[in-house]
């Protein structure tokens, strides 16, 4: 297992910009592949990972998803979004419920262009067989990367063709750039679109952009050679942030089409920025690159790039804005896009420390638009969605993509710190339903207290090899089996760390137990809220998010569990690849949008 | 006392524990007449259930053979009292830690006289845990029966049975709990049990109901990962760890993740953002005391949010919670209303039950005594012999809990009659029979609980003379003082012991304790005197009435309605003067009453209806014997008899002070009818009826009659109803809205409410309402 800790030696974000260099992304990180389970290494677990859901808890199982992250940085496990107690914020959007069958379209339709994939640093991954259509007419999206305009049949598809008349077909209104300038990933069907790897020269900055016409490809070139992309562009560097409760996500998308002049013209701080993330994934002690992530030749407002995805922990804030003090961010005059909580919190931090302007932005918007962006784009020519076949049946559960072309109406479920419920109908049509304080933060600040731990990782290393029922005490322990009057299976929870009510048994039990009975707990707890709030609204959807899931394939196997169980087949857990980073995103989208209205 | 330890079990080394020294006239009554147990052992406590005969003396009148017609012997009293032996029966519900549960069957064994029962019906977690025990201890069949069954069974019951079961919980209102006035229709509701998990049963009717759904993270967590926390080993200890804590030093807040911005942001800061979220990040040491207190926010409100995402589901609003992690605990209680008024934004409540913890039992039981039909009955609850709400709280003192807490007691009476609502009411489920509410306004209970205090002494005198041929009369009496007495001292410690308490309920635990020791009718002598000599008044009162003019004769009727009124034992003014000066005479009652315009005159209005049309039926509430009835409410019949207007006269069922009981009320009328043919004609032809109220209360509550009353006045139409008296009229029913025309008269008796109500000593109510078309 690879443990990447920032060249430099032990030094935190503000130092090493030449910190070792990696050989190549590939290295650090694996994907497990079918029948690869138990060693798979990967932080992120393979489609064909078959776990068994923990209502049959068999320890030992389930550790694809668990067993040590390929980069195990110390940072404390995500976080994100205050779930507030529960408070509740309205629709915000208010929209006529008709809109929200304004993005639905005829599916597989011929103009779905399918492209080879980008294998480039991910482990290929077995698609077949493929997943069964989850929804009559709903096309396996796995190999597409180009897809039918909802109203617009007669529309250009080709090279970077995503969107027409402003939406992509999920309804996701690409960052507000002008219409040519969507923002697209690449590789796309056309040579244009090719990842162009450029000379690098020396102090060449962004150039302003000119009126745009031709082929957004076309444009780009022209925009970097007419040194005019300026007015509609915003400098470099480009960041979205997310500051968590526990855990601050960023993402930072790195221009690779950057001309020898434009090299050339780049300042030395923002170069010297562009190499250190982008040449190291460990940041100091803390900072983590999740390589796995990246997203690879991705058209940004109309430069082509990567996304790269980094998370440290909330309690490294003052570090990270000491160093864009002492690196002088602020000559750059960037805006720092940041939602979250910590956004608000450290804000005066920011200006007073850095001189750094934040632009706040709020998180749930974020989240959402992040969301369907990142959808949108797909994760490097494969699916970002997917959700788990047979999740009842330990045996034949698997990891299926799941085509999110027609996302409406889902709940979201965001587990940070605590947790937030939204029911979304449209891209600015949702509703903040509930939330709940019990989320990842009690499940790692619970193992803490219960087993000494320190880490998330840890935390879940424990858990995969604990048995809750050590700890639980199960409807059998209280009837002897089902309890038929109510339907209840004999192994179902009764009452969670039930057991521990007595002293013999808390003197028997494991760390390893209470690490899974806690985790158990929580995931359970959140899954029987999530699926209440589907039934009240009227949603058989529900969508995981957060970086509670991160690594914790045992959750996510609960939760697809808990929802096709108690709905008996109505509700359909999902997930997505880059489950923590939305929000970090929402508002990288968020500083396009700004520039676009200036 | 009989010492009933465990040692003779020879079960365990922990004898010492578990002995306990048990007052058998106190927690086992009635174990010799008990007939059918039935036993729910939960996690820490049990409750044993039976069911009793209950002998007691009741006093009966019997009308004399008149027919030799000599009616003129002057002093002979109008009727003869008889006491006689009355067999009623009584549910006994008690409550013990499991430690006791060896004494306690063992206590169970010896006093089992005769008893033909062979099975014990039993529920809860231990039931099978005990069932060798039982069954070999008491020799009978143990009969398990599902838990969730029983507890739904026992919480319809005590909702159809017990008035004030259900409260609604108050942080920071003095008192905390505010009572629901019984709502007719009980179903639908949500039943949030929250045992070690918590099940959430959407009850419809009787027979159906359905788990809806349920959540493993309960009692059993809090306790369990409590333990494991704190290192605590008791549930009740870690409520007191969780009461002194801090949940903000663990919990990471809004405030936490947003800084100082939440409140720009229009967020509160003091939101939990994640629950244990700062002992996730934050390196350092927490207290025992926050991590409980953590740990019960956390719990409480995840209960609360599933209940209100359930409740929302089926369209409810009422949602009872009970099971041991409520059972009683302000605490809990307190973080369940807050979280249920949070995540419901206030359209759900959170009521919990006085009798939670005896669902499973009265459940069970209730399941035994199916060929019984304990449904079919009307029951009370009998304050003499129920301990109240919370004496078995750990937040109480140590000496209380010393006294109380090891045994907790339910009775409930079985009433001879089923009751129900008076069709009248206009709206059923908001009326509420009380006028004050004592729990609610202090100084008017600091009033009445010394006023009760002061008359005890002359209701302990009254006792003794009532039964002068009896030799432990004046033992029973002071026995009787003890008991009133310390329930009055636990009424001022917590008023809301026995629901919402009222001049009402005050009274009605008197009359509870004097029959608890054999008073069944202390004033039947008095009575029966006063009956004998109004009696001998009524034609010469019913001549002068008939000389006078027709608007004349209308306020002398009232007149005389409101000064038979005066004669009330009840009143500790009136009963001073009586006993001073017994011929304190008819008229001169009437010099004593006000001069109009009365404290409430609505006279005017009154006589103007009485210009019209005559009434189909009128529904008359007699308060007093004597004067009262004799001289005041059948003068006053018999003029709307002869208006045309049916009447139908109701008295109590049983006695309660110096008031009129249905069977003497038969006795007068049937004496009255000798001396007046209009009365005679009218009983004849039933134009006139008399009937019981179904209760033994000097008060009237109106959602609790007898229903064959209920019956007649739907069948006779009644149109106007007629409440006399300060205890049917002014401490209860002075608000009550009907759907006909009704009359509500008395004279105030107690200086310190007629100045409360703007008047003074012997003011007078008169008020007349038609209600709003």
């Amino acid at each position: 297992m690879l443990k990447l800790v920032g060249g430099g030696g032990g030094q935190d974000w503000a130092c090493s910009v030449a910190g070792t260099s990696l050989g190549g992304e590939e290295a650090a990180f694996e994907v497990a592949r079918p029948g690869d389970r138990g060693k798979a290494g990967g932080g992120s677990p393979g489609w064909g990972c078959a776990g068994i859901p923990d209502s049959a808890p068999r320890a030992g199982v389930l550790q694809a998803g668990a067993v040590g992250p390929a980069r195990g940085g110390q940072g404390a496990e995500e976080v994100g979004e205050s779930a507030g107690g529960g408070e509740e914020r309205r629709v915000r959007h208010p929209q006529a419920p008709a809109l929200r069958l304004l993005n639905r379209k005829p599916q597989g339709g011929s103009g779905e262009i399918k492209t080879p994939e980008n294998d480039l640093q991910r482990g290929r991954l077995s698609r077949e067989p493929r997943a069964a259509p989850p929804a009559p007419g709903m096309g396996d999206r796995s190999g597409q990367q180009e897809r039918s305009v909802p109203h617009s049949p007669g529309a250009p598809v080709g090279t970077s063709a995503a969107a027409v008349n402003g939406l992509l077909h999920n309804g996701f209104h690409p960052p507000p750039v002008q219409p040519p300038h969507v923002c697209s990933r690449g590789p796309v069907g056309g040579s244009d679109a090719a990842p162009q790897r450029l000379p690098l020269l020396p102090e060449l900055q962004p150039q302003p952009l000119l009126p745009q016409h031709g082929s957004p490809a076309k444009k780009c070139r022209l925009r970097r050679r007419m040194d005019s992309g300026r007015k509609n562009r915003p400098p470099f560097p480009w960041f979205g942030m997310d500051i968590g409760g526990t855990l601050v996500k960023l993402v930072y998308f790195e221009p690779k089409d950057i001309t020898a002049e434009e090299e050339q013209e780049e300042v030395e701080n923002l170069k010297s920025i562009r190499k250190y993330l982008t040449s190291n994934t460990a940041y100091g002690k803390t900072g983590i690159r999740d390589v796995h992530l990246e997203l690879k030749n991705l058209t940004m407002c109309g430069r082509k790039g990567n996304l790269h995805f980094i998370r440290f922990p909330s309690c490294a804030m003052h570090r990270f804005i000491q160093m864009g003090s002492e690196k002088n961010f602020s000559s750059l005059h960037t805006t720092l896009c940041a939602t979250g909580g910590g956004a608000f919190k450290f804000e005066e931090d920011f200006r007073m420390i850095a001189d750094l302007q934040l632009h706040k932005l709020d998180e749930l918007d974020c989240l959402i638009q992040g969301l369907l962006y990142v959808d949108s784009v797909g994760f490097n020519g494969k699916p970002e969605c997917y959700y788990f076949e047979n999740p009842t049946n330990p045996e034949l559960c698997q990891k299926k993509p799941y085509c999110l072309d027609n996302p409406y109406p889902m709940l979201l479920v965001n587990m940070g710190s605590g947790v937030s419920i939204l029911a979304v109908y449209s891209k600015d049509n949702y509703k903040r339903v509930t939330g709940t304080s019990l989320g990842g933060g009690t499940f790692l600040g619970l193992c803490c207290l219960l087993t000494g731990c320190e880490t998330f990782e840890e935390a879940l290393e424990m858990a995969a090899k604990g048995d809750s029922t050590n700890v639980d005490k199960l409807v059998k322990d209280i009837y002897g089996g089902d309890y038929e009057r109510f339907g209840l299976q004999g192994s179902a929870v009764a009452s969670s760390f039930g057991n521990m009510m007595s002293k013999e048994k808390r003197d028997s039990i494991s760390k390893e137990d209470l690490a899974r009975a806690t985790l158990v707990t929580i995931t359970n707890n959140i899954g029987s809220i999530a699926r209440m709030c589907a039934l009240n609204e009227n949603i058989d959807r529900v969508v995981f998010v957060g970086n509670f899931l991160r690594i914790n394939m045992v959750s996510m196997k609960l939760l697809a569990y808990a929802m096709d169980f108690w709905s008996k087949g109505q509700l359909k857990a999902l997930f997505l690849e880059h489950e923590g980073y939305f929000g970090a995103v929402g508002a990288l989208l968020e500083l396009f949008k700004m520039t676009d209205d200036k | 006392m009989a010492e009933c330890g465990a040692s003779g079990s020879g079960s365990s080394g922990d004898s010492l524990d578990k002995s306990i020294t048990l007052p058998p006239d106190e927690i086992f009554r009635n174990l010799e007449n008990a007939k059918r147990f039935a036993i729910d052992i939960g996690g820490s406590l049990t409750k044993l259930a039976y069911y009793s005969t209950v002998q007691h003396k009741v006093a009966k009148v019997r009308s004399f053979d008149h027919s030799g017609k000599d009616t003129e012997r002057e002093h002979e009293p109008p009727y003869e009292i008889s006491v006689q032996e009355e067999i009623t029966a009584r549910l006994h519900f008690i409550k013990f830690e499991n430690t006791y549960i060896e004494a306690c069957l063992d206590f169970i064994k010896d006093h089992l006289v005769n008893t033909e029962t062979k099975v014990i019906q039993a529920t809860g977690g231990g039931a099978y845990k005990f069932k060798d025990l039982i069954e070999e201890k008491l020799r009978l069949k143990v009969d398990k029966e599902d838990v969730m069954t029983c507890l739904i069974k026992g919480c319809n019951f005590v909702l159809k049975n017990i008035p004030h079961e259900a409260f609604v919980y108050q942080k920071d209102s003095d008192p905390e709990f505010r009572f629901q006035t019984n709502h007719p229709h009980i179903f639908p509701y949500l039943l949030v049990n929250i045992g070690s998990g918590v099940s959430i049963v959407k009850v419809e009717t009787e027979d159906r109901f359905e788990w809806v759904g349920g959540s493993s993270i309960g009692g059993g967590t809090f306790w369990g990962l409590g333990a494991l926390l704190t290192k605590t080993k008791k549930f009740d200890e870690l409520l007191h760890l969780a009461s002194r804590g801090q949940h903000s030093n663990v919990d990471m807040l809004v405030r936490d993740v947003y800084g100082g911005a939440h409140q720009t942001l229009g967020l509160s800061g003091n939101l939990i953002a994640s629950s244990f979220g700062k002992s996730a990040t934050a390196d350092q040491e927490f207290s025992k005391e926050d991590m409980a207190k953590s740990l019960l926010h956390m719990i409480s409100n995840d209960i609360g949010q599933l209940a209100c995402l359930h409740a929302r589901l089926h369209s409810l609003d009422r949602v009872y919670f009970g099971g041991f992690f409520i059972r009683g605990h302000p605490v809990t209680m307190r973080t369940i209303t807050y979280s249920i008024n949070f995540f419901s934004k206030g359209e759900v409540q959170a009521l919990f039950l006085r009798h939670e913890g005896y669902l499973g039992a009265i459940g069970a039981f209730l399941k035994g005594a199916e060929q019984d039909n304990p449904n079919q009955y009307s029951w009370g609850e009998n304050y003499a012999g129920s301990s109240g709400l919370m004496s078995a709280s750990p937040e109480l003192g140590p000496a209380q809990r010393a006294r109380s807490g090891t045994f907790d007691l339910l009775e409930m009476d079985r009433l001879e009659r089923p009751l129900v609502n008076l069709p009248l009411l206009l709206d059923p489920p908001s009326y509420v029979p009380d006028t004050v509410d004592l729990t609610d306004d202090a100084l008017a209970r600091k009033y009445w609980l010394t006023c009760f205090e002061e008359a005890l002494d002359g209701v302990v005198k009254r006792a003794v003379a009532s039964q002068p041929d009896s030799v432990d009369a004046a033992e029973r009496a002071e026995k009787f003082r003890q008991k009133y007495w310390n329930k009055l001292q636990t009424l001022r410690q917590q008023p809301f012991a026995y629901g919402t308490l009222t001049v009402r309920s005050l009274l009605d635990t008197r009359e509870h304790c004097l029959n608890e020791f054999n008073f069944p009718d202390p004033y039947s002598k008095v009575k029966q005197r006063e009956n004998g000599v109004a009696l001998r008044c009524f034609p010469g009162v019913v001549r002068s009435l008939d000389a006078l003019g027709w608007e004349e004769r209308q306020l002398a009727l009232v007149k005389g309605l409101l000064a038979g009124n005066v004669f009330d034992w009840g009143a500790k003014a009136v009963s001073d003067v009586l006993e001073s000066d017994p011929y304190f005479g008819f008229e001169e009652a009437k010099r004593k009453l006000q001069e109009r315009p009365w404290l409430v005159d609505s006279y005017s209005e009154w006589l103007q209806r009485l210009k019209g049309p005559p009434h189909k039926c009128a529904l008359i509430f007699a308060d007093n014997s004597g004067i009262d009835i004799i001289l005041g409410v059948f003068p006053f019949v018999r003029e709307l008899l002869l208006r045309g207007t049916e009447v139908i006269l109701a008295c109590n069922s049983g006695p309660a002070l110096n008031d009129v009981t249905h069977s003497e009320s038969l006795i007068v009328a049937e004496r009255i009818a000798g001396m007046d043919p209009v009365v005679h004609s009218a009983l004849r032809e039933e134009r006139l009826l008399l009937v019981q109220t179904g209760s033994s209360s000097p008060c009237l509550d109106l959602s609790r009659l007898d229903k064959g009353l209920a019956a007649l006045v739907r069948e006779r139409g009644a149109d106007l109803v007629v409440i006399e008296g300060m205890g049917r009229a002014v401490h209860t029913n002075y608000h009550a809205a009907l759907r006909c025309e009704s009359l509500k008269l008395a004279v105030i008796k107690n200086a310190w409410l007629a100045e409360r109500l703007g008047g003074r000593l012997f003011s007078v109510i008169f008020k007349y309402e038609v209600p709003a078309e």
